[in-house]
């Protein structure tokens, strides 16, 4: 009797992927009823993006001001409040406003929580990685507790979109808000390239690429091939690309279709973030490289000569 | 004011980690232990809030058993006044960390508690936030910039979507990421100079904290291997084969 409440995540108004990604993992679990939960201060287009998604039963908006900004310590409280109308499951994405929010609504509720759950095994059994993906560990969670887990996004494709018309309804929750956490900004650098946690396509460069200069040839590559941009720690680190870039163990987790590797020697920390890629291409001086022992395909070499030269093989 | 830093002891973040062969945990005899680094962050931070005068004393606080003690005089030798140590042989659960944590609060009244964003061992990211649950404080979390001034910190957090920056009142709870700041090195006169400071070892059970290891872990397996991939020898070949999988 397994009833799912899934956390919409959303911004700008618009309903991020990772939302369809843990409907994905709920139907997994094979529920009655798997309800998505969209907090905001303007839900109405953010829900009725939901209601689409096949699989969703109901989607409950809270309408609040305070909901304007994502602020784990506003949300937790409705969200457990919600939680508490006999959901089993409260689920929410592995991407940093899940990992911000679901511990903190686990605590509220007095219960552990799963983290980047990566496959059901049953409805209180899952799948996980730890050590940075070295090791994949099932754990169980009492069947007699609410189970809050956030999903490994990348471990789910999105589900289907459009043939779905759930119903949606505003719930009114009656507990207090702090006002000790209080929105400032947010700095978004502006792009028209595909967004990096759901582009089929994806080019990474590394400390191979040398400097924020030279990074160029990345982005130019990645737009030849509509593909976003992602980096590896050492070249984030470096300062070549901004922090909302990097892939790896601590950064995006991320599973496009295709994956390339610019300049990447491929710690195991950064390998963690493309494990579910669908085929990795690896460009590297360095053939004895490790992100060679997991690329699909490699080729050794100068990447400044070489990337010039695959431009010309695309067009 | 005070800073209490958590400040757990993991598996290096170099040794490359084996599942056993049945099933039952991974390997972690004779293998190098150090601090998360995540929470060698948090502690830097502490220090140069202290140093910049705006903390007095930074207290280190770790869980774990009772050979934790040469990590936690390492987190003295960085420059913290004094340390606390739970002690326990179980490996708890973050709710659990979190709760003996608050117990600890509880008794030091710190304005800030830092901790890292994660533990590079179980990967939870759990922690901070639940103890800000409990202490029903602010949390702010995945730290690149941490500004303190008065009774509030401004924190820049790393988000997927870029840099988002609030403003938190203190009280509060604050996680690290990796580009907080760089911490500074151990230097041989501070390993001297650790062993004289204190350090105040507190049993586990002693904290009367209600246990929330509510999940059992009943396999270890190695992650699926990807399938040796083919080498190309130039970008023309390279495009042919990316041709052939229909990915262009």
């Amino acid at each position: 009797m397994a009833k799912i409440l899934i956390i919409a995540e959303h911004l700008n108004g618009k309903l991020n992927s990772s939302t369809a990604r843990c409907v994905t993992c709920a139907r997994e679990i094979k529920p009655d009823a798997i309800d998505v939960l969209v907090l905001s201060d303007a839900p109405d287009s953010i829900a009725a993006g939901a209601a689409k998604i096949d699989g969703v039963s109901k989607v409950l908006t809270i309408a609040n001001a305070a909901n304007a900004h994502s602020l784990a310590a506003v949300f937790a409280p409705q969200i457990a409040a919600v939680a508490k109308n006999g959901y089993t499951h409260v689920l929410a994405p592995s991407t940093t406003f899940g990992k911000d929010l679901a511990p903190r609504v686990a605590a509220l509720l007095g219960v552990a929580q799963v983290s980047d759950a990566m496959k059901a095994i049953d409805a209180h059994t899952f799948q996980r990685p730890i050590y940075a993906g070295n090791a994949i560990i099932t754990v169980q969670a009492p069947a007699d507790q609410v189970l809050v887990a956030t999903v490994r996004t990348a471990s789910y494709p999105a589900a289907a979109n459009g043939a779905n018309a759930a119903p949606v309804e505003a719930v009114n929750v009656n507990v207090e808000l702090p006002s000790h956490t209080r929105f400032i900004e947010l700095a978004q650098a502006s792009s028209d390239r595909p967004d990096l946690q759901s582009a089929r396509r994806v080019v990474s460069g590394g400390r191979g690429v040398g400097s924020k200069e030279n990074f160029a040839i990345i982005f130019a590559l990645a737009d030849k091939l509509g593909a976003a941009v992602g980096a590896s720690r050492a070249a984030v680190d470096a300062g070549y690309v901004p922090s909302d870039l990097q892939v790896g163990q601590t950064g995006k987790i991320i599973a496009p279709e295709l994956y390339m590797a610019i300049g990447i020697s491929g710690a195991i920390q950064h390998l963690t973030g493309i494990k579910d890629a669908g085929t990795i291409v690896a460009i590297n001086k360095d053939g004895e490289a490790p992100i060679f022992e997991v690329a699909n395909i490699g080729l050794v070499g100068d990447l400044f000569k070489l990337i010039p030269e695959l431009e010309q093989a695309l067009n | 004011m005070k800073i209490l830093v958590g400040y757990k002891r993991v598996v290096d973040f170099n040794v490359r980690i084996q599942v056993k062969p049945d099933g039952t945990g991974v390997v972690t005899d004779g293998v190098k232990l150090s601090a998360n680094p995540f929470d060698d962050i948090a502690l830097e931070e502490a220090l140069r809030l202290r140093e910049k005068g705006i903390a007095t004393e930074v207290i280190v606080a770790t869980i774990g058993p009772a050979d934790c003690q040469a990590h936690l005089r390492n987190g003295l030798a960085m420059g913290a006044n004094r340390a606390i140590h739970v002690v326990t042989n179980d490996a708890i659960q973050p709710l659990t960390a979190a709760r003996a944590l608050l117990k600890l609060i509880e008794k030091e009244q710190p304005q800030i508690l830092i901790l890292g964003k994660q533990a590079i061992d179980d990967d939870c990211n759990q922690t901070g936030q639940m103890l800000a649950a409990l202490w029903n404080r602010p949390q702010a979390t995945f730290a690149s910039k941490v500004e303190v001034t008065g009774n509030a910190a401004r924190v820049t957090r790393e988000v997927d979507a870029g840099l988002e920056t609030i403003e938190v009142d203190l009280p509060a709870v604050i996680t690290t990421d990796l580009r907080l700041n760089e911490p500074r090195f151990i230097k041989l006169p501070d390993i001297m100079k650790a062993k004289s400071k204190p350090l105040e070892t507190i049993e586990f059970a002693s904290l009367g904290v209600e246990s929330g290891d509510h999940l059992k872990t009943t396999n270890y397996a190695p992650p699926a291997k990807r399938s040796k991939g083919v080498m190309v020898k130039d970008a023309a070949e390279l495009v042919a084969a990316l041709k052939t999988k229909g990915l262009l």
